[in-house]
């Protein structure tokens, strides 16, 4: 139902417009991707995460829906350490994805 | 002109030596203008100090001309690269020497030519000019036979590598094969020419020589030439700040392919990652190739092998970091939120200098094991300690200089440095060798001793503050990469081992060590090609059959411990559970 206002900005995601290039162009060079099931595992153990919203799992998710500006904007925080790579269960190059992303 | 004094043929030797004469010390001065000031300055005065001036001696001699470090490697190969390189050497001295001492052809003498004069292209044509003097020419003989022996012996090696203990060669481009054709021809047409005297032979000689001083400064064989450089700049203790200027263009000239890297490299272990070590590395660099060496700089793992085992000592790893930082990634990185934070609490310690500060590091986090462990020695010690990241903390900052980017680095250390003086503490402890390297390294800490906990351990096992017991359990000890080649810390955890154990070799130890595969290093590995790696690493320690493997890095634990038959455990695990 639309009145026309409401009291949050709608985040409605209109899939059949986005722009998934960025995700595209990721799948076709890190097909590991793919694999992710969203565990968490990479949000859960991560060093900057511990400060800041950081979380590796959003970023794809942000990047599936599009929104490559607010994933390129959380990836600032990152320290790159690698600790999400490490306890990926899929064994995803985690830190070779986010570097790529902003390649 | 006379033509016993000259003939024609000597010309493309005079004019191939003149090329390389000119291009060698253009190249002397290239390299030396595009190092920075201080560089420039640090490179003189360590020509003038005795400790350093003699270092260049001992290894301008050991390396350049008896190369030991190949001898040391390989001894088949080490008499290969003598024979001909320093019979080549001997036979160009003897000839000088000998120029004082020859007689003029008959016929000469009665123009009145008394001694030859000396002049350089005599001494590599001296039996078409002159008639010899029998000590020395035995001697030359004798040195351009072995030439030819070590020639036959790469010969070999060309055909079937094996045979010389080596599995994998450089492959070459036209160049490099082309020149290495000329190089084993000169000695035997040299030996023909001498032995018959048909002309046709002295001219082929002579345009032999001539193709290979063409050559020289485009391939592989100007490391003759430059690794004197090379040596004398080493020396100096610099470190290649652009991938292809100043001191590391002289490492990339230095670099012979010859490929005993691509052997050591533990990426080699599947044959398509061969083309990722080093010596491809240095080459794809040289030619100016710069989105494959871009690539092999970035997955390389950083574990230092191919520096050990490099007989002219080349520092690739310092060659890739450098590229990485030319050609960064676009991560713009923004940790102000770091502003405010705070986590040691060391109000409450009375005697903040006897204090030891922890830091576990991110990793160590991830195998909370370790911690538990220091935590026991610690206080079964009667240490004072204090942990820096409790409950998080911040990284290091070495993952970040991994990916070329300095600055963004620098804010994480900046911040960590912050944290540790305000501790006041003089001593920090760590359990992760990637942090150990970057703050031994990269930090400025006056004033605090920086200690691995395998140094730790050891020493407090030493001044007696901690008792262990013996048990029967046969240990092999894995050393991490970062914290054996880097640093050299070979002999602590092994002697911590002996303590508490009975200690195993493994197939290679120290600075021939083979990487866990989990380095963080490489940022283009996968997880497949990384398995492949520990497999093999973990062959290499279980070849003694041990009951354990024991590490002292919290990344090489993890790996092992996916692929490993045996238990895999850190060395502070192990001490903690002997504790008496």
């Amino acid at each position: 139902m639309d009145f026309g206002f409401c009291l949050s900005p709608s985040s409605h995601v209109k899939m059949d417009s986005v722009d998934l290039t960025t995700f595209n162009r990721l799948k076709e060079t890190n097909p590991d991707i793919n694999t992710c099931i969203a565990c968490g595992s990479c949000t859960a153990t991560c060093t900057a995460g511990h400060f800041t919203e950081m979380s590796f799992r959003r970023i794809l998710l942000m990047l599936q829906r599009g929104k490559e500006d607010e994933a390129k904007k959380m990836i600032q925080r990152c320290m790159l350490c690698g600790k999400c790579t490490l306890v990926c269960p899929r064994g995803i190059n985690i830190r070779k994805i986010l570097l790529d992303i902003t390649r | 002109m006379n033509p016993q004094i000259f003939h024609p043929f000597v010309l493309p030797f005079v004019i191939g030596m003149a090329f390389v004469l000119t291009y060698c010390v253009v190249g002397l001065l290239r390299v030396i203008g595009q190092l920075p000031k201080d560089d420039r300055k640090k490179f003189w005065r360590s020509l003038v100090t005795p400790k350093t001036a003699w270092a260049n001696v001992r290894d301008l001699f050991g390396d350049c001309l008896f190369h030991v470090k190949i001898w040391k490697r390989n001894p088949i190969l080490g008499y290969m690269h003598t024979a001909i390189a320093f019979g080549w050497f001997m036979i160009i001295v003897i000839g000088h020497v000998m120029l004082f001492t020859l007689k003029p052809l008959e016929g000469i003498e009665a123009q009145g030519v008394e001694r030859m004069l000396p002049n350089f292209y005599y001494p590599i044509f001296y039996k078409f000019f002159a008639t010899e003097t029998p000590v020395f020419a035995i001697l030359m003989d004798f040195f351009l036979l072995m030439i030819i022996s070590g020639i036959l012996i790469a010969v070999v090696k060309k055909i079937h590598s094996k045979i010389v203990g080596v599995k994998r060669v450089t492959k070459f481009g036209f160049a490099d094969n082309m020149i290495r054709f000329a190089l084993w021809t000169i000695f035997p047409f040299r030996l023909i020419a001498e032995k018959t005297n048909i002309m046709a032979f002295w001219w082929i000689y002579s345009i032999d020589l001539c193709v290979f001083m063409f050559m020289l400064p485009f391939t592989r064989y100007m490391h003759i030439p430059t690794e004197a450089l090379f040596i004398l700049l080493r020396h100096a203790g610099l470190k290649p700040r652009e991938p292809r200027k100043g001191y590391a263009l002289a490492q990339l000239y230095s670099c012979p392919s010859c490929g005993l890297c691509i052997d050591a490299c533990p990426m080699s272990v599947n044959d398509s990652n061969s083309g990722n070590t080093s010596a491809y590395f240095m080459k794809k660099l040289r030619n100016g190739d710069k989105e494959e060496a871009q690539r092999i700089a970035e997955t390389c793992m950083q574990c230092g092998k191919c520096v050990a085992v490099c007989p002219v000592s080349i520092e690739s790893c310092d060659i890739k970091m450098s590229q990485r930082e030319a050609v960064p990634y676009q991560i713009h990185s923004d940790h102000s939120y770091l502003d405010g934070y705070t986590c040691t609490d060391t109000s409450n310690v009375s005697d903040k200098k006897a204090c030891v500060l922890y830091f576990a590091g991110c990793m160590t986090q991830l195998t909370p094991k370790i911690m538990r462990a220091m935590k026991q020695i610690m206080e079964a010690a009667g240490e004072k300690y204090e942990f820096l990241d409790k409950d998080g903390g911040i990284c290091c900052g070495r993952p970040m200089l991994l990916s070329g980017k300095r600055a963004e680095a620098q804010a994480m250390m900046a911040k960590n440095t912050e944290l540790i003086k305000a501790s006041g503490a003089t001593k920090l402890v760590l359990s992760c060798p990637i942090c150990y390297k970057v703050f031994k390294e990269e930090y400025h800490l006056e004033g605090v001793e920086i200690l691995h906990h395998t140094q730790y351990i050891d020493a407090l096992l030493k001044q007696g503050k901690l008792k262990v017991g013996k048990n029967d359990v046969n240990y092999v000890y894995h050393d991490p990469c970062e914290l054996g080649r880097a640093f050299g810390v070979y002999d602590e955890p092994r002697e911590v081992l002996e303590n508490v154990g009975h200690l195993r070799k493994a197939k290679s130890e120290k600075e021939l060590s083979i990487c866990c595969g989990g380095s963080l290093g490489s940022f283009n590995l996968t997880q497949k090609e990384r398995d492949e790696i520990t497999e093999n690493s973990v062959a290499d320690l279980m070849f003694n059959q041990p009951d354990e493997i024991v590490t002292a890095c919290p990344l090489c634990l993890k790996t092992f411990a996916r692929k490993s038959p045996v238990a895999v455990k850190d060395l502070a695990e192990v001490v903690a559970g002997q504790l008496q």
